[in-house]
């Protein structure tokens, strides 16, 4: 293989620069000690992430991401986990229809579903409702959840299953000792990422949240739309953190490579 | 459960047309398994995608909001108004712009990293390619603190004696943070082509004598191009119907389409306008993504062959 020259490797440095200012600086400045955003800082100091504890607006909407994160991963990955099974290993009337229907929502804009579910909770009556909002980001999250149950699903050999049904093992028993260890970690890593989607959701979120269900993504929108202090920095270096903890563990489980190229 | 029906597969597929078919119960175990998503997306996006385009048809009272009028006079409005014109114009110049810039930084630098040894190359990918999981929220405050008018930016320019330049709440700000935002989904495809190319055809073409220029240009390239358009492909759809970015770096005086919807649908509560403001731009984004696809697919299967 040959090495990269000069030339390129001073466009690579300027590339990785870029990509990683934006992410340093919100960081950098989280640790202000001064009363306002400013740059370079003298000294470091935790009073921002202090001042987070007396905004309640923050912390009631980062515990309904989470909330809502956990509801709409696990109750996602319910649903999609029989569909992914049965798309991705047998062929039935409905199937591509099904398999578009459920990969669609990464083609459709989240601003086209938002303004849709928004219409829609508004006619049903339920606008506002935490347990609706559950649903609707379930739809877009188990496009994340399914490319990685048939993922781990196409990758696997069936003739363990073979076996484990010939010695007399039942439908469920194959499933339960044999099928489910081997597609795990790719079940783990959709429910992660599906998790990780959900608590990044802004753009959808926007429409169809209430001042009681409001998300750490939108009031973080609203608050920076408002007023721009250095609580906005530590907030979103809280948020930095988090973000990387949870691909920490994504990478352990299911390499993140593999998660984001969609290699194999 | 399935088991037998994949084992009667292969004959099935093979033989006669008569035995082609199982019998529909035999489908009825995966009917089950897909009904609870099915429901789901049924209620959640069929459902309310139907009646989003029937409240384009809508007119709004102010006085008692949506009233069914059932006419075209919200696409009239849209279509005709210059108001309208700019935005859009502004939403897919935008787009346009951002996807060449992605074009011309992600694909040398996929190609770049593709050619760095083991621990830098892993490292490398994952720092391009993790900002893609933090919110875009924080990444648009990153950049308005980069660009406002103390910012880095500015500082940094001064250092040399130019500025301060206004560079937050303009069309700049949107198109540099979009492209921070956008460029790991150029990345990604290039990256996955250029793990198919068969390094020998790199090294033929320079024992052959061709320079490494022209190996790059006549080799390498064509083998990336089937990457570089379903790159551009999804940084376009997604940059014309960005929301966060254009809302928070453009300010309120350069609206784009997703935040002319949102102006509609928050503070005008125009719904049936909104509405249609949004279905018109999913189905231009769709007629451009289309037409750019038809046309780059016909002169690049017309160049191999």
């Amino acid at each position: 293989m040959r090495k990269n020259g000069p030339v390129a490797l001073a466009f690579h440095t300027i590339v990785i620069l870029f990509v990683l200012a934006p992410l340093v600086i919100v960081v950098l400045v989280a640790f202000t000690p001064e009363e306002t955003l400013t740059l370079p800082t003298r000294g470091l100091s935790l009073r921002w992430f202090r001042a987070i504890l007396d905004y309640p607006d923050f912390i009631s909407a980062f515990f309904n991401s989470v909330k809502l994160a956990f509801a709409s991963a696990t109750l996602a990955l319910v649903v999609a986990l029989p569909a992914g099974l049965a798309i991705g290993r047998a062929r039935f009337p409905g199937r591509g229809f099904l398999n578009a229907l459920l990969l669609s929502p990464l083609v459709i804009p989240g601003l086209v579903l938002g303004i849709a579910m928004l219409r829609f909770f508004a006619l049903i009556g339920v606008t506002g409702s935490f347990a609706w909002l559950i649903l609707a980001h379930m739809v877009i999250i188990t496009p994340f959840v399914m490319r990685l149950v048939l993922a781990s699903v196409s990758g696997m050999d069936r003739s363990i299953e073979h076996a484990a049904s010939s010695l007399g093992a039942s439908a469920w028993t194959t499933f339960r000792r044999v099928t489910l260890p081997m597609i795990l970690p790719g079940i783990t890593g959709g429910w992660l990422l599906a998790f990780i989607n959900s608590f990044d959701e802004l753009t959808m979120s926007v429409f169809v949240t209430s001042p009681q269900t409001v998300t750490l993504p939108v009031r973080m929108y609203m608050y920076a739309t408002e007023s721009i202090d250095p609580m906005m920095a530590s907030v979103s270096a809280l948020v930095i953190f988090i973000t990387a903890g949870a691909m920490l563990i994504l990478d352990r489980v299911y390499g993140l490579n593999r998660i984001l190229i969609g290699q194999h | 459960m399935d088991s037998t029906l994949r084992s009667s597969e292969p004959a099935a597929t093979g033989k006669s047309k008569r035995t082609r078919r199982a019998p529909w119960h035999a489908y009825l175990p995966m009917w089950m398994m897909s009904a609870p998503a099915l429901l789901l997306f049924a209620v959640l996006v069929i459902v309310p995608l139907a009646m989003t385009l029937a409240l384009t048809f809508y007119r709004f009272d102010p006085a008692m909001g949506p009233v069914a009028a059932f006419d075209l006079h919200n696409y009239a409005e849209v279509l005709g108004s210059s108001y309208f014109h700019t935005i859009f114009a502004r939403t897919f110049g935008i787009a346009a712009l951002v996807t060449l810039l992605c074009v011309v930084i992600g694909t040398p630098e996929a190609y770049i990293l593709s050619r760095m040894g083991d621990p830098w190359r892993s490292i490398f990918l994952l720092v391009i390619l993790a900002p893609l999981l933090v919110s875009v929220v924080v990444r648009a405050f990153g950049w308005s603190m980069l660009l406002n008018v103390n910012g880095l930016v500015n500082q940094l320019l001064g250092a040399f004696g130019f500025g301060p330049y206004k560079l937050l709440y303009t069309t700049f700000a949107i198109v540099i943070a979009l492209v921070h935002v956008m460029l790991p989904f150029m990345v990604i495809p290039v990256w996955t082509a250029l793990q198919r190319i068969d390094p020998q055809t790199e090294n033929a073409a320079l024992s052959l004598m061709a320079s490494p220029a022209v190996t790059l240009w006549r080799i390498v390239l064509p083998q990336l191009v089937p990457g570089i358009l379903s790159g551009s492909l999804m940084v376009f759809g997604l940059s014309a119907s960005a929301f966060a970015i254009p809302g928070l770096l453009g300010g309120r005086r350069l609206k784009v389409a997703a935040t002319t919807v949102y102006d509609q649908f928050l503070s005008s509560m125009n719904w049936p306008l909104g509405a249609t403001i949004a279905m018109l731009l999913l189905v231009a984004n769709l007629v451009v993504m289309l037409t750019y696809y038809r046309v780059l697919e016909r002169r690049y299967t017309r160049s191999m062959g």
